[in-house]
């Protein structure tokens, strides 16, 4: 098939907050959980059974669809040791993959370095949303960060230019002023670089949305939108390998089982939308999405929502991944727990070097800072 | 010196100070003159603080927070709306040298403390401030002293202490790191636990006298049976001490300088300026005013105008202050905290210990849309007062001068600004872009709305441009 051989994509989702693993994929005939989950626990006419143990929450049916047809991977018990309970420490950790000092290199800038050596497509990685997740940042390697595709560019979303003919004599200005300078000084020459660089980069990224059209309608939330953006930019053909997004919170301290059940929701439909919409433009071979969280919750519930755990879940979707379930669930025994918690059982930076390895034919070792046990999920 | 001449230094000591002042407010200072001026700054007790009641009342809870936004919201607000510039960029310029980050500590509230803390000994002698800086509880969690005991010795708060807080790579031994360190056993935190997963509650600090390891050391030379205190006695006397803040104070405040962790191999700019400030550190033992006196009066203070890169909050916080937007108490103060961390500046998160990055470090093509993009819209939008006043003010200049000439309108928008300085090739630009806007007139209603318009458009290119990045 021609399409194997296109570059592969990784699209990371991160569940930010802290995704409740019990309630993700539920084990629910283990009478522990339903001794532990008085109050916050999916009810059993709303589970949808993998096998006689464990179940996928009837909102994310999308999700065990693809489990049906073979291609989601659940990959149990996933953590590092010594889980800090700290959303910001914890986030911290899988971004830069440093559990003992405060690292500062993106895992995914390293892999965008080794996928582009020469830093030459600065859409080589793509984040949507605010800012840059550390998971993305290295000196050296240029990342586009997108809020909204649709409004990405110089001078956009700007109230005060009244209309498009306006705002185009003023990039026009715009591009002008920030042309070469002999003897300025290096940081004006580089700030013109940068603003030339900014101006290219909105340039090649703005074919996107307009070459796009779909027969899929998206569903109105953020990560829907954020995952369309995301398949205009690949069908696009920029060259991007990497993108980020994220969904959330998933900090579910209260009130819990309303908030998750439309999270699982929105991300559900929205992935399924995703690769009906790569699917319908042939593009979906290609790609694999991976979900994961900085720790899931504390087994017993508080009465109205869980608190911070560590043990979670992640998940890796698509076309060419080889389904159904890896490593194992920890035990929930009182016993097996560290101070109420699931123990971790799988270190994630494994799961990060299968993607890294196996998937898109980098080595790990560099990228995750060692050797960790990978599975044959990809 | 010319009056304009005068307003340009002004400008330029309130964008360094301060976070950069509106035209009036410059005629204000300038009729003052400058020395007086720069002893106001220095006195910030001498203006009215921010009201703490009130603030709780727009950011109530924030010490309970999980969350960092309402904590660096709060400090937004504080650097826009001070009476008291100089106390809230010491507080900025302490917190990059003073890096502790939320990813680690996990208790904005106890950050927010800490920044209190440069607030209140920011002006004072250093040596009064490490002592603050060594009990406070964020600090202590942050390099882990709290798990410093006799016999059992963690060297983290020892060695960044000496490295990044004092002497500077080169300056001490690995031998004083460790005595250091054992001066330091048993200053801790109570209760003695990361916040996370045991909910919501300060800190304090604790002095445990049965974790202190009570037996003679030897630093730098110096031997005593020594605590904490006798440590930072010492380092505040050293040389280098003087000479590695006297660096720091003139990468924030004078120019952009390479970044900490290249210090001992790379030699300052300026050598003579690192001098001159390392004097007035010896002279005034460790008096963080005296040094800054001597710096905002120095020529080589007042010959660097434009030569660093805005930090974002600088860029932020000037920009909405130019605008005259979030004066007093509205909505709005969590998106421009959240802003600061999209343009790379999260603050109470810096990166690592080391601080932010800064120069043209603090910059990439994303960063430098996001940075133009936030600029540009709010100088384009002429409904807000701070952006009128500017129009205004351009209106009434070419009119007074008789001289509707692109050039002028150019000349009399920078001024407006604050008396911006671009390089030529901008100029020209500039001047090219308001001929294509023709002439101004206002003689009826429809033509002074168009008039408008064009003023702002000149203004949004000027915030869009390079020499905009400057402080």
């Amino acid at each position: 098939m021609a399409s194997t051989h296109k570059d592969p994509v990784l699209v990371v989702l991160e569940l930010t907050g802290a995704n409740d693993y019990l309630n993700t994929i539920v084990p629910y005939s283990n009478p522990l959980y339903w001794d532990n989950r008085p109050k916050v626990h999916v009810p059993e006419d709303q589970l949808l059974p993998i096998n006689d143990q464990l179940a996928f929450r009837a909102d994310s049916e999308p999700l065990k669809e693809f489990y049906d047809q073979g291609n989601l991977a659940i990959i149990h018990g996933i953590g590092f040791e010594n889980s800090p309970r700290s959303h910001f420490r914890a986030m911290d950790i899988w971004h830069t993959c440093e559990p003992d000092s405060i690292g500062i290199n993106g895992w995914l800038a390293k892999v965008i370095r080794d996928l582009d050596p020469g830093g030459e497509n600065v859409l080589k990685g793509v984040n949507l949303g605010q800012g840059l997740p550390r998971a993305l940042a290295m000196k050296g390697v240029p990342v586009t960060s997108v809020n909204h595709l649709p409004s990405y560019g110089v001078l956009s979303s700007n109230p005060g230019i009244a209309s498009e003919e306006d705002r185009v004599q003023l990039l026009e200005t715009f591009a002008r002023m920030y042309s070469p300078l002999i003897g300025a000084g290096p940081t004006m020459e580089y700030l013109g670089q940068a603003g030339r660089d900014a101006l290219r980069g909105a340039d090649i990224i703005r074919v996107a949305p307009e070459n796009y059209s779909s027969n899929v309608e998206y569903a109105n939330n953020s990560i829907a939108r954020r995952l369309r953006d995301v398949a205009q930019v690949h069908l696009a053909g920029l060259g991007t390998q990497v993108f980020y997004t994220s969904h959330g919170p998933f900090d579910t301290h209260y009130d819990q089982l309303g908030p998750h059940e439309k999270l699982w929701t929105e991300i559900s439909v929205a992935i399924r939308d995703f690769f009906d919409d790569l699917r319908e433009h042939d593009a979906s071979n290609e790609v694999v999405i991976m979900l994961f969280s900085e720790f899931g919750r504390r087994v017993r519930d508080n009465g109205t929502g869980t608190d911070h755990g560590a043990a979670g879940v992640a998940f890796a979707i698509g076309d060419r991944v080889n389904g159904g379930m890896y490593g194992t669930y920890p035990s929930l025994k009182p016993e097996d727990l560290t101070q109420g918690d699931l123990e971790p059982n799988y270190d994630f930076r494994g799961f990060y070097s299968t993607l890294a390895e196996k998937w898109l034919g980098l080595d790990p070792v560099p990228i995750v800072g060692g050797h960790f046990e990978q599975m044959s999920f990809v | 010196m010319p009056h304009q001449e005068n307003i340009r230094l002004m400008a330029h000591l309130m964008r360094r100070a301060g976070f950069g002042d509106t035209r009036e407010e410059l005629e204000e200072r300038v009729s003052k003159g400058y020395e007086a001026v720069v002893e106001e700054l220095l006195y910030p007790e001498r203006q009215p603080a921010i009201d703490d009641e009130l603030l709780y009342r727009v950011f109530p809870g924030y010490e309970g927070a999980g969350a960092p936004a309402i904590n660096q919201a709060n400090w937004v607000f504080r650097m826009i709306n001070t009476k008291r510039p100089l106390e809230e960029k010491m507080a900025l310029f302490w917190h990059q040298l003073f890096a502790t980050s939320n990813s680690k500590v996990d208790n904005p509230l106890e950050l927010t403390r800490q920044i209190a803390i440069f607030r209140e000994y920011g002006l004072g002698t250093y040596r009064d401030l490490l002592v603050e800086v060594a009990k406070s509880p964020a600090m202590i969690f942050w390099l882990d002293n709290q798990g410093n005991r006799d016999g059992a010795i963690n060297e983290n708060w020892g060695r960044e202490l000496l490295e990044l807080f004092s002497l500077g790579v080169g300056n001490y031994s690995e031998d004083d790191i460790r005595e250091a360190a054992r001066a330091f056993t048993g200053w801790t935190i109570a209760p003695k636990i990361p916040r996370n997963p045991y909910g919501r509650f300060p800190w304090l600090f604790d002095y445990k006298p049965e974790d202190h390891d009570d037996r003679e050391k030897t630093f730098l030379g110096y031997t005593g049976n020594f605590n904490g205190e006798d440590i930072v006695d010492i380092i505040a006397d050293q040389p280098a001490t003087a000479r590695f803040l006297a660096r720091h104070l003139y990468r924030f405040f004078v120019a952009d300088e390479p970044h900490v962790a290249s210090w001992n191999i790379t030699p300052p700019v300026d050598p003579e300026a690192i001098e001159l400030l390392a004097d007035a550190y010896n002279e005034s033992r460790g008096d963080i005013r005296s040094i800054l006196r001597a710096l905002f009066n120095s020529e080589f203070f007042k010959n660097a105008r434009f030569a660093r890169v805005k930090s974002p909050a600088e860029l932020i916080v000037g920009t909405v202050r130019m605008a005259g937007n979030y004066e007093g108490f509205k909505p709005g103060f969590n998106n421009l905290a959240l802003e600061c961390g999209w343009q790379g500046q999260e603050l109470l998160n810096p990166p690592s210990v080391e601080g932010w990055h800064t120069g043209s470090e603090w910059i990439d093509p994303g960063v430098l849309m996001r940075r133009v993009n936030f600029a540009a819209r709010i100088f384009g939008d002429i409904s807000l007062p701070g952006v009128q006043a500017i129009v205004k003010r351009v209106l009434v200049n070419v009119h007074m001068h008789g001289d509707s000439s692109p050039r002028a309108i150019v000349e009399a928008c920078l001024d407006a600004m604050g008396l911006l300085e671009v390089n030529e090739a901008t100029h020209s630009e500039l001047i090219a872009h308001a001929e294509k806007c023709g002439d101004l007139a206002w003689s009826t209603h429809e033509e002074f709305r168009a008039t408008m318009h064009n003023v702002s458009k000149i203004l949004t290119l000027i915030a869009a441009s390079r020499e905009y990045q400057f402080a």
